[in-house]
């Protein structure tokens, strides 16, 4: 069944960059002759992918280039993609905030977004009439409001307080009453941008269930950007990744996710600096030079397995007034997990290139992607330096991968000592 | 075939007539319920409340009494010069409140612009209903002056046109909403409007009958002796023709003139329908420019 229920077709989205100001009256003067004499827009055509850390030469930009994607319905879309990726003009453009500039949308259904929940609140106005008012922005009738209020209310948690104007309200309170009317709007496509990350973790929890009834239960189409990939994993069938403002990945959720990560962590498994001008760190200390090594493997670039054995070689050279410093990191998973912390103490000269090296056993950390994030004290625990991407790295496990087989869970993976005894009677 | 039949598409080029009145209609409560936010919030944490919308027309009329009957010696005929400059202010507030309010509508409202969609033309559409309740509080102030000089034995009375009034009162939102709507579009763009609405609308008031009589404005401006003629200030001025029509059938004074109140309803019209148009054409995209 081809039941496509949003469409999106050859999207992009223009924006001029620097002050608008002076000068848009000569621009807007050249854009009418240009539409008079039935020519596109002048400004239209200078624009280039928008790739904010590079300086560009043009004035305008393209926020979103040509972006295809179908929706079907009941699906659940995850959207992810750094920040400036596109993510929010393109959710903006799909709740009609702002208009494209080239290419269509098209929808076979009603969209609502909870861009931002609590829209439009009054803080003068009772919690019950700002459900109605916030309902009635949403797009729902005074009807419709009012079937559903004491469902509303009774979401929200705050039955007590119904009366009370808003002002009187905790910011938790404030969130759960403009959640509990978005929840219970009735769009055909729910558009969802980062709501989760407010309230406590009891409500957090109902928010994403009420999302799961959403999309389950009641079959509705939603989309939901974040940058909580877990959040994304679990919820969402089908993932887009954006960069720079184009589509990059498409596909199955687990895949886009490991896809994106891939881009965005596993760049630097080393470091090197020959100039100390360059070198990153601060007055206190400066890295020149870190690099994760497999040391048993001594070729350049070696493929860490498993079962390699792991140096953590650091160049560090001190410049503060400390003989003494604690050199620590953590090693993380690139989702966010904390593997293990591990640290020392060193006698460290003074403005002289220091070696450290921290050595990892082989059949320690288990196939999977890694970050550093290292920081330096003093003895009394004053803060030297830190820095929460340091290095990133992959470990793989080559037998497994090539045999297809999966990969054993878990954040470690020891190789430990098994024994039978089949003489038992 | 049933794939290509979509419920709606956004796209960048709409038809500039495309005003999707039908869309504006769905969200009718929407609009109530903006009215109510206005009326219920207004006077939260004010001492004197509602009595604001007395003192300002009261004491504005008193100081042009004052000033252009007492000082300058303007004459109002048989009316009492109170009660004419209360009926100009009155009529011409309206339209002021109604103009100044909606021509920020874009810049005022543009944290719920950015993040919901709804039709924007609700926002002022609101604001021009809610000042109806302000207006109604200062007609009824009015009446109140115009039965305390009918008892004491001053000639007022209104004239047959009367029926005309709620007629009035639309027309004087329609023009003040259309302008408002044509400014707030532009201001999304030159922020330099904001503060020629401020000093506009004051200039305005001086050319628009409301102290004067329209006839002893248009008598003092032409000289044909010395060759100038600068009625068609306020001959083309259709502000001047409401506040003076408004006066005639509430008063039954001044004038009245067949091309004045043609020419003020075509101006009506148009400004209306040119204000959706260009207020339509700008809430697509005002967003990036504000």
């Amino acid at each position: 069944m081809n039941d496509v229920i949003l469409k999106v077709e050859n999207l992009s989205k223009q924006y001029r960059l620097g002050t608008v100001g002076t000068g848009t009256i000569s621009h807007d003067f050249n854009r009418f002759l240009a539409k008079v004499r039935g020519k596109e827009d002048p400004y239209l055509k200078i624009g280039e992918s928008n790739d904010r850390s590079k300086k560009g030469d043009s004035e305008y930009v393209w926020a979103l280039k040509d972006i295809n994607f179908e929706v079907k319905r009941g699906e659940v879309l995850g959207i992810i993609g750094k920040n400036g990726a596109g993510k929010s003009t393109l959710l903006k453009i799909l709740s009609k905030v702002t208009g494209p500039t080239t290419g269509a949308i098209k929808s076979k259904g009603r969209i609502a977004s909870l861009l931002e929940v609590g829209t439009g609140f009054h803080p003068e106005m009772t919690g019950k009439e700002n459900i109605f008012l916030n309902g009635a922005i949403l797009g729902m009738t005074k009807k419709e409001i009012a079937a559903k209020l004491d469902e509303i209310v009774s979401f929200s948690g705050c039955e007590r307080y119904i009366d009370t104007p808003v002002k009187r309200y905790s910011s938790g309170m404030k969130v759960r009453l403009a959640f509990a009317v978005a929840a219970h709007l009735e769009p055909d496509i729910l558009v969802v941008d980062e709501v989760l990350a407010v309230g406590d973790a009891e409500f957090q929890k109902k928010a994403i269930g009420k999302m799961q009834d959403i999309s389950g239960e009641n079959g509705r189409t939603v989309l939901f950007v974040s940058h909580n990939m877990a959040a994304i994993e679990s919820l969402c069938s089908r993932a887009i990744s954006l960069k720079n403002g184009s589509i990059k990945f498409t596909g199955n959720t687990n895949n886009v996710v490991n896809d994106y990560l891939n881009d965005n962590f596993f760049k630097n498994r080393k470091i090197e600096f020959h100039d100390i001008e360059y070198a990153i760190g601060n007055s206190n200390l400066k890295i020149m030079y870190a690099a994760i090594e497999n040391a048993s493997d001594k070729r350049k670039n070696a493929i860490i397995d498993v079962n390699s054995s792991i140096n953590l070689r650091l160049k560090i050279i001190n410049l503060s007034k400390e003989n003494e410093i604690y050199v620590g990191y953590d090693l993380l998973t690139t989702k966010g997990e904390v593997v293990f912390g591990s640290g020392d103490k060193f006698k460290c000269k003074r403005n002289a290139l220091s070696e450290i090296v921290c050595h990892l056993p082989p059949n320690f950390l288990n196939n999977n992607q890694y970050q550093i994030f290292i920081y330096f004290h003093t003895s009394n625990m004053i803060e030297l330096y830190k820095n929460r991407e340091l290095l990133t790295f992959e470990v793989k496990d080559v037998k497994r991968e090539q045999s297809y087989l999966g990969k054993i869970n878990g954040l470690i993976r020891p190789k430990l000592k098994w024994t039978i005894n089949n003489d038992q009677t | 075939m049933q794939k290509d039949k979509w419920l709606f598409e956004i796209t960048p080029k709409n038809n500039l007539f495309d005003l999707n009145l039908k869309e504006v209609w769905q969200y009718r409560d929407l609009l109530l319920l903006f009215v109510k936010r206005d009326v219920v919030t207004l006077y939260k944490q004010t001492i004197l409340g509602p009595l604001w919308y007395l003192i300002q027309p009261l004491f504005t009329s008193i100081i042009f009494t004052l000033v252009f009957n007492n000082i300058a010696g303007i004459s109002t005929g048989n009316i009492p010069p109170f009660l004419f400059n209360l009926a100009g202010v009155t009529i011409w507030n309206y339209f002021k409140e109604c103009l100044t309010a909606t021509s920020d509508t874009f810049k005022k409202n543009e944290a719920i612009f950015g993040k919901v969609y709804f039709p924007r033309v609700i926002m002022p559409m609101s604001i021009v209903v809610s000042n109806l309740l302000k207006f109604g509080i200062q007609i009824f102030i009015f009446i109140c002056f115009y039965l305390y000089y009918f008892l004491n034995g001053y000639a007022v009375s209104p004239n047959k046109f009367i029926l005309f009034f709620p007629l009035l009162v639309v027309a004087m939102g329609m023009v003040g909403l259309g302008l408002g709507m044509i400014i707030s579009s532009m201001v999304t763009k030159y922020r330099d409007l904001t503060f020629l609405v401020g000093f506009g609308v004051q200039l305005l008031m001086y050319l628009s009958a409301v102290m004067y009589p329209l006839d002893l404005m248009r008598e003092k401006l032409t000289n044909l002796e010395e060759g100038y003629n600068y009625a068609w200030v306020v001959d083309f001025n259709p502000i001047a023709h409401l506040v003076e029509f408004g006066r005639y059938i509430l008063l039954n004074d001044g004038s009245y003139s067949n091309f004045g109140m043609l020419y003020t309803i075509c101006f009506t019209i148009i400004i209306f329908f040119l204000g959706l148009l260009i207020f339509n054409k700008t809430e697509k995209s005002f967003i990036d420019t504000i």
